[in-house]
């Protein structure tokens, strides 16, 4: 939704906001901006704070410092239960003693709507989530996978103007969660309401975001698209967790703004744009280039390339079928690195202890210096 | 693992032996408890009927035991509820003490009681009772409820509040009916501790018997025993009926919550 | 149990609530630890006013002596002199502690092979039901039990007629009836749930792929038993053990009924103190003995038994 002049106004704007218990820091100083509309993941592992800002948005949390607005009005001492979300928990919460259209019409107890127009707002409801005709069946006995669907129709129902999901995928086997990315998606897309998923598993956050808020220890390290935050990563810790990321050891000299040369252990020299070193220049720091392992590939022998070539030898490799992971060991790096390969037709599977030339591009490069 | 079962039967036949024996000897015709038996009548269930002191002392024991369950349950949800919803400083040490009665002799918790009514000078009567039986049942009842209440995802109330109740109606709406069949248990078993209470109701009761104090007097005339083994299957018979609800309705609680059964009633 | 197989992003949560238990409650704790103090209220003032209360007055009383009908404020030592000098006392002490000792390992003792069988020989859908039916006889009169037992031991008692009868004995057996046997074999009954029950609960906690593990790893079935089964079921066992001895010292009905001279225990001498000789003091010094006698022989038995229950509750 954009206002009148067509600027973008943020649903949720964090300013700084704190939440510690005692000495125990969850949230150390989060600012940022969650767009109308927008699907929008907090990433991150166990521990790292997503849930407890959620939580906090959802007013099941004071702040303990910083301010927290949400369609432009401040939340302080706004009571969860007057707050313009709805949240989906992980446990889905259904409550057991109700039907599946008791509980979905939960919320609209205390709407001024008739008994009817309520019972047609359920049957809408559920027949958004593809549960049409289970209203009656008793709450208890559904599976995994219906009562997230009853929880999503439950929060959607009030048509909130974000929602709130934690962690809604996790209870459910890895085929119906693929299934449910999907359909979350698309009904995000549906309905138009804001997102806000919290998960820990970084492929789910990629496939289904606008864009992802990475945290580690109460802190947002990088808030960015997905494409963004796997191409781009700010630092070796996002780098790391997003996907698999090869490191090296390099040096790099910034000569001007537009111009930076780093010399990488087993790759050599190369010149990279300001783009590629994402987290900004901290001068002193150990310096080291991440490449991810698909950008690299491994030449058959005879195969020509344009490229730039690095050679190494094939330390290990694991077979996938559809794909090779090589362990490779570039000539004078003592760590080994991770490449993958299509199994294309015509392409051999290299043999352990094999010499193997490695093509890359400048252009994959991401310097942390 | 045969011999295993072997001696739980002869365990659940010891367990088992001297109520077996109440119905046995309450249609025995005759005076004597002893072996052989003389013949089969309902005199002695009869003769209950006809005696004006019992009829006083069954009705003061359930109206004890009615106060004494409502009370304690009142309690045991408090105690319950803060116990497994809320975290606070001492928690454990203001548990204990809740639950002290558990392990503490019944003659303690009786003579100490009487100490201090007496010391105050308040007349000793039914509500004498109940002040001690409210201390013995409060335990049970906690320990039921806690376990009702554990069953509890947090979440729930949490969903309710995010979906516009407030605090008071989210635990209206959803805590209270997904503990009933808890309280309802509770309640059950409080009566039926209390109706059985002897010690404490012994010393504490006025001049008005509960139905054990003036079971214990009958003993000493060999002459009432039958009527008392006609009184004991009754009360036995009403026991069972009172549990078999509760754990029926325990039951029905572990099946709305969609949980697994974990066990019985302690 | 349905908590401990959510996924991992419960542990953020979990963190959040030790952290408000151990080091902090001033900031959020604030709401939370008042609502808990405002709850738990009504039943701890209960407590405190009924229970707490009286047993510091049975404690102060005792250090008061009683004269007839006026009662002496001064504070001695007089009525824990006499308690421990008349041998009269300190044999219904020391008895009533060896009863609750007998009755305790008689109770745990025959009580274990049944939470033993329930827990590990009857399938799954069965157990609530034995559960019940061990529970309850425990839940008919406890007078009426108690005087049942004194129909089966007595001269002409169940037991005697049908063993003279059936000619396994020539006179009846006269030793188990109105001696401290009696007070045994009868507590042992009544207490017999109480102890069952938490060895239950204890075996039923044990999973079961640990007793594999150590037959896998070469141990008999009696030393997986031995090593492995009866350590991790001993905090059931102590809880048992506790749950049993602490109430049976008091017990004033059973030694009444069956106990005759000899099978009396303090509690009798607590009750006659109070309601027939008047006097109250005497009867609070008594009361406070077999309490600190309790409790000073739990403490041991905790003692002994620490490496069984650390780690555990």
């Amino acid at each position: 939704m954009k206002d009148t002049l067509g600027v973008e106004r943020p649903i949720i704007a964090l300013e700084n906001v704190e939440k510690y218990y005692g000495e125990y820091y969850a949230l150390r100083g989060i600012s940022a901006e969650i767009r109308q509309g927008e699907f929008f993941s907090l990433l991150g592992p166990s521990g790292c704070g997503k849930t407890t800002l959620l939580r906090t948005i959802a007013g099941f949390e004071e702040l303990s410092g910083g301010r927290l607005m949400i369609d432009g009005k401040d939340m302080k001492r706004v009571p969860a239960n007057v707050r313009p979300t709805n949240m989906v928990f992980q446990s889905y919460a259904i409550f057991p003693h109700l039907t599946v259209a008791e509980n979905v019409g939960f919320g609209l107890r205390r709407e001024p709507l008739s008994r009817d127009e309520k019972a047609r707002k359920v049957a809408e409801a559920l027949e958004m989530v593809g549960l049409r005709g289970y209203g009656a069946r008793a709450a208890h006995a559904l599976s995994g996978g219906q009562r997230q669907r009853v929880a999503l129709a439950r929060a959607l129902i009030l048509e909130p103007k974000v929602l709130l999901l934690d962690e809604p995928l996790s209870a459910l086997d890895k085929k119906m969660r693929e299934q449910m990315q999907t359909e979350l998606r698309r009904l995000q897309r549906q309905v138009g309401i804001t997102f806000i998923l919290v998960t820990h598993d970084q492929e789910e956050a990629l496939i289904m975001s606008d864009r992802i808020a990475v945290m580690f220890e109460g802190q947002i390290a990088q808030l960015d698209t997905p494409q963004q935050l796997y191409r781009r990563p700010n630092t070796r810790q996002v780098g790391e967790f997003i996907g698999v990321m090869n490191f090296l050891p390099a040096t790099a000299t910034v000569s001007d703004e537009t111009h930076i040369e780093v010399e990488a252990a087993g790759l050599g020299r190369a010149v990279i744009a300001p783009d590629q070193l994402p987290g900004g220049w901290h001068p002193g720091q150990t310096q080291s280039v991440g490449i991810r392992p698909e950008t690299m590939s491994i030449l058959f022998p005879g195969e020509t390339t344009d490229r730039r070539v690095a050679i190494g030898t094939v330390e290990d490799l694991s077979y996938y079928g559809d794909m090779t992971y090589y362990v490779v060991r570039l000539d004078g790096v003592d760590r080994p690195m991770t490449i993958s390969m299509k199994n294309l037709v015509g392409r051999p599977v290299l043999d352990r202890g094999t010499e193997a030339r490695v093509a890359w591009d400048a252009r994959s490069l991401v310097l942390f210096a | 693992m045969k011999s295993l079962r072997l001696y739980a039967i002869l365990y659940l036949i010891f367990l088992y032996a001297p109520i077996a024996l109440l119905p046995i000897f309450a249609f025995n015709d005759g005076t004597v408890i002893a072996f052989p038996l003389k013949g089969f009548t309902l005199e002695w269930f009869k003769e209950l009927l006809t005696i004006p002191a019992l009829h006083a002392a069954v009705l003061n024991s359930l109206i004890i035991a009615v106060s004494s369950a409502l009370i304690a349950t009142c309690l045991g949800i408090c105690a319950a509820r803060a116990g497994t919803r809320f975290a606070f400083p001492g928690k454990k040490g203001i548990l204990g003490l809740i639950m002290l009665p558990l392990v503490l002799p019944e003659i303690i918790v009786a003579v100490s009681l009487l100490v201090v009514l007496l010391q105050l000078g308040l007349p000793l009567g039914s509500w004498t009772v109940v002040l001690g039986h409210v201390l013995m049942c409060t335990p049970f009842s906690i320990a039921i409820l806690n376990s009702a209440f554990q069953s509890l995802d947090v979440s729930l109330e949490e969903a309710a509040i995010d979906l516009g109740e407030t605090r008071w109606s989210s635990f209206r709406l959803i805590t209270l009916p997904l503990v009933m069949p808890g309280i309802i248990s509770s309640l059950l078993i409080a009566f039926t501790i209390s109706l059985d209470e002897f010690i404490i109701a012994f010393f504490l009761t006025g001049t008005n018997p509960t139905l054990p104090v003036y079971i214990w007097g009958q003993l000493r005339f060999p002459q009432k025993i039958p009527v008392i083994m006609a009184l004991g299957t009754i009360l036995v018979l009403a026991s069972v009926i009172l549990l078999a609800i509760a754990e029926y309705f325990r039951r029905r609680g572990v099946a709305r919550t969609g949980q697994a059964d974990a066990g019985g009633f302690l | 149990m349905i908590a401990s197989e959510t996924g991992s992003g419960a542990i953020p949560m979990i963190k959040i609530k030790i952290n408000i238990k151990i080091k902090a409650w001033p900031r959020l704790g604030r709401s939370e630890a008042s609502q808990g103090y405002f709850l738990v209220a009504p039943p701890f003032l209960y407590a405190l006013l009924l229970l707490a209360a009286p047993l510091a007055a049975i404690v102060l009383f005792s250090f008061w002596t009683q004269d007839y009908l006026t009662l002496d404020t001064t504070l001695t030592l007089k009525n824990y002199r006499e308690a421990l000098s008349d041998p009269l006392y300190g044999e219904l002490l020391l008895r009533s502690l060896v009863i609750s000792l007998a009755v305790t390992a008689a109770t745990v003792l025959t009580a274990f092979p049944i939470a033993y069988f329930i827990s590990f020989s009857v399938p799954p859908s069965r157990k609530s039901m034995w559960i019940f039916l061990i529970t309850i006889p425990f839940w008919s009169s406890y007078l009426m039990r108690v005087f049942l037992w004194k129909v089966i031991l007595g001269y002409n008692g169940v037991l005697n007629t049908t063993l003279t009868g059936l000619g396994i004995i020539d006179e009846p057996l006269s030793f188990i009836l109105y001696n401290a046997n009696a007070v045994v074999i009868t507590l042992a009954h009544a207490y017999a749930p109480f102890a069952i029950l938490p060895i239950y609960v204890a075996l039923e906690k044990i999973d079961r792929s640990l007793l594999e593990a150590s037959r896998d790893l070469g141990e008999s079935r009696v030393m997986t038993f031995l090593r492995v089964t009866l350590p991790l079921a001993m905090p059931g066992v102590v809880a048992a053990v506790l749950i049993v001895f602490i109430p049976t010292i008091g017990d004033y009905v059973t030694p009444r009924l069956v106990g005759g001279p000899n099978g009396l225990m303090i509690a009798n001498m607590i009750q006659t103190q109070f309601l027939k000789l008047n006097n109250a003091p005497m009867g609070a010094a008594l009361a406070v003995l077999a309490m600190a006698m309790v409790t000073a022989v739990s403490l041991v038995f905790l003692f002994l038994n620490r490496r069984y229950l650390k780690g555990q509750k």
